[in-house]
């Protein structure tokens, strides 16, 4: 060794790309990726299956969607199982608790981290680089499962997607890719505060399942509490409509939902109630990508804002912790 | 040669209520092997630590290789190998990729970091299981791969915290025999905690003590016998024929001059005295008519010192 040769050369991979590529491989090597990859890729074609069973049947009363018609690819179903935006809504959590909950307990139980902090890089590159690798994970396997399943429809459909649709579909392929990074970064969090990496992934699953499931119960609980006497005018229920949509919103799931409907649906004009005065005289047309992105910004700012306090919460109790040896 | 390489100043670290290190000041000199020495608990993971900037001291400073560690770590720990107690490496790797791994992280270029790594393995013997995953490795082969993944970006300083704990005696000498082996080729210096007394006493040039957050006494061994035992350096023990207690030879033994404590234990003589007057004992005890059978003047080993301070027990 010995020989004094530490030249700190041009060309040598910075220290942060280097913990990226390992992460990457980690990721991509370990069961529980592989798992999650066949469980997503085969929902990705049934629902494929199932919106191009039903796409054939021309009993349908025409929809003012119909000149999206590549867009019912990602939407359509038979009913026998849930569509494509569904099912990565559905889904997408679990990916980003399954990449995330033992990303920094897991270094500390194998005694690995206290040697990778004693070594010349920033603090803050272990954790970036863990949550960059996992978003670029998922961001190329929902790009690779996006271009997919369009392809495939090309190919059994005939039809090949207008530019407008190609730009909607990329738009809601950012946006699963940003709901996953929520879950990603909230279960990154777990892993710095939990100590056991199944206390962590318990914690990440049952923040999912409280926001999916218990969550609605109770603003159903609260929306019935409050709701309006049957006296009350139209600005008192026009408020109480808005207050219980807005309790709903604090969900991430119901941000994502309301992002992709607005986004791979045109005629979706409004996410909130809307008077018989707005309606009024409006032409019942497809909405271009540009008035649909206007309406989803809310959704859209609000995903990207619990997204970094999250990233916020992980990366400030990571920078103030004492990293001992296991 | 006597160029000041680790400092700490009145360093001090407290949690909520506990004080883990209190107003510590030491300095280590380039080149030497230097044993903290002391309990569990005693606050030598927290220095080891403050010292490579991974947890901030309330108060105090720490200055590696004329680096201020608190507010520079990363200079501090391009030129620190630190191995932690129970030292882990990625389970799924293999033992070179980790040594790699490390390399890259310190920007090493990879044909040097290749070469290096092979070389650092044959060293510490684990060249033929270099291509297995370090995940079937035993505690002593970690460990020995932990510090070859110390040395791979080629430090001027190596600290080591508990590096022999959990590892059989065999591989204890080992382990030690290559440390003292590469501070003296490489010129390393050396930083080693431990609690295992012997172990200290083997490698190091200077071991400092350490007692609940307080470094209470350094020096090389011999001086530091003699600092904490100055009213008594001397300790001679002395068996006669009789195992009976002898008053009248308890107090000819006392009024000899510098003794200090005659005691009598086990049918021995324990006898403390500040300078060494073994021909006068054993002529005083042939005087008085009894045979002698044995006289042992006894040297104070790390041992000795070590029940002085933690458990209490006088010697």
């Amino acid at each position: 060794m010995i020989n004094n040769l530490v030249h700190r050369e041009r060309g040598v991979m910075h220290p942060f790309w280097v913990i990226v590529g390992k992460e990457i491989s980690d990721q991509v090597r370990s069961w529980r990726f592989i798992i999650l990859l066949f469980l997503i890729l085969l929902t990705c074609f049934g629902s494929l299956y199932t919106s191009i069973t039903n796409m054939g049947n021309p009993a349908k009363a025409p929809k003012p969607d119909d000149a999206f018609f590549f867009l019912r690819l990602f939407t359509d179903t038979d009913g026998s199982l849930p569509p494509f935006h569904v099912f990565i809504g559905f889904l997408g959590p679990l990916l980003g608790i399954g990449l995330g909950f033992d990303a920094i307990n897991s270094e500390q139980n194998g005694g690995t981290l206290s040697r990778i902090l004693s070594q010349p890089i920033h603090r803050d590159y272990l954790i970036n680089a863990k949550f960059a690798s996992s978003l670029i994970v998922i961001s190329t396997l929902f790009f690779a499962m996006g271009f997919l399943t369009m392809g495939l429809g090309l190919y059994l459909i005939g039809i090949p997607p207008s530019p407008e649709e190609f730009l909607r579909i990329i738009f809601f392929l950012l946006l699963s890719v940003l709901y996953v990074a929520f879950w990603l970064n909230l279960s990154i969090f777990f892993s710095i505060r939990f100590k056991q990496a199944a206390t962590s992934a318990l914690t990440s699953i049952a923040v999912w399942l409280f926001f999916t499931v218990f969550y609605q119960l109770i603003v159903n609980l609260i929306a019935r509490a409050i709701a309006p006497s049957q006296m009350a005018s139209p600005d008192q229920l026009l408020a109480y409509q808005q207050f219980v949509i807005n309790l709903m919103r604090i969900v991430p799931s119901q941000l994502f939902a309301d992002g992709t409907t607005t986004l791979l649906m045109p005629s979706v004009r409004s996410l909130g109630p809307m008077t018989m005065e707005q309606v009024y005289g409006a032409v019942p047309k497809p909405l271009h990508l540009g008035q649909s992105l206007l309406i989803v910004w809310p959704q859209l700012t609000g995903l990207v804002a619990a997204t970094v306090i999250c990233f916020a919460l992980s990366y400030y109790s990571f920078m103030r912790k004492e990293i001992r040896s296991r | 040669m006597s160029q000041e390489i680790i400092q700490l100043s009145d360093l001090t670290k407290r949690y909520d209520s506990l004080t883990a290190v209190d107003h510590l000041s030491l300095t280590i000199q380039k080149g030497e092997v230097f044993g903290l020495l002391g309990p569990n608990g005693a606050g030598k993971s927290t220095t080891i630590l403050m010292m490579l900037g991974l947890t901030e001291p309330t108060s105090g400073s720490v200055q590696v290789c004329g680096i201020n560690s608190t507010t520079n770590p990363i200079e501090v720990k391009r030129r620190v190998g630190y191995l932690p107690d129970d030292v882990g490496f990625y389970d799924n790797r293999s033992a070179i990729e980790n040594l790699m791994f490390t390399a890259r992280l310190n920007s090493i270029p990879e044909n040097v970091a290749r070469a290096r790594a092979v070389e650092l393995l044959e060293r510490v013997g684990l060249s033929d299981v270099g291509a297995k995953k370090s995940g079937k490795f035993s505690r002593g082969m970690r460990q020995r791969l932990g510090l070859a993944d110390v040395l791979i970006k080629d430090p001027e300083v190596i600290i080591l915290d508990e590096p022999t704990l959990g590892i059989d005696p065999k591989g204890v000498r080992e382990f030690l025999e290559l440390i003292a082996q590469l501070s003296k080729e490489e010129q390393l210096t050396v930083l080693l905690s431990s609690h295992h007394l012997h172990q200290v006493q083997q490698v190091c040039d200077r071991v400092g003590i350490f007692v609940s957050g307080k470094l209470i006494a350094q020096g090389d061994i011999p001086t530091l016998s003699k600092q904490l035992f100055s009213a008594e350096p001397f300790m001679i023990q002395v068996a006669v024929e009789s195992t009976e207690r002898d008053e009248r030879l308890l107090s000819s033994l006392e009024n000899l001059a510098s003794v200090n404590t005659v005691k009598f234990l086990n049918g021995e003589y324990l006898i403390g005295c500040s300078t060494d007057i073994t021909p006068h004992i054993a002529r005083v005890v042939i005087e008085s008519g009894y045979g002698l059978t044995h006289l042992h003047k006894k040297e104070y080993g790390l041992d000795d010192i070590y029940n002085r301070y933690f458990e209490g027990a006088v010697i």
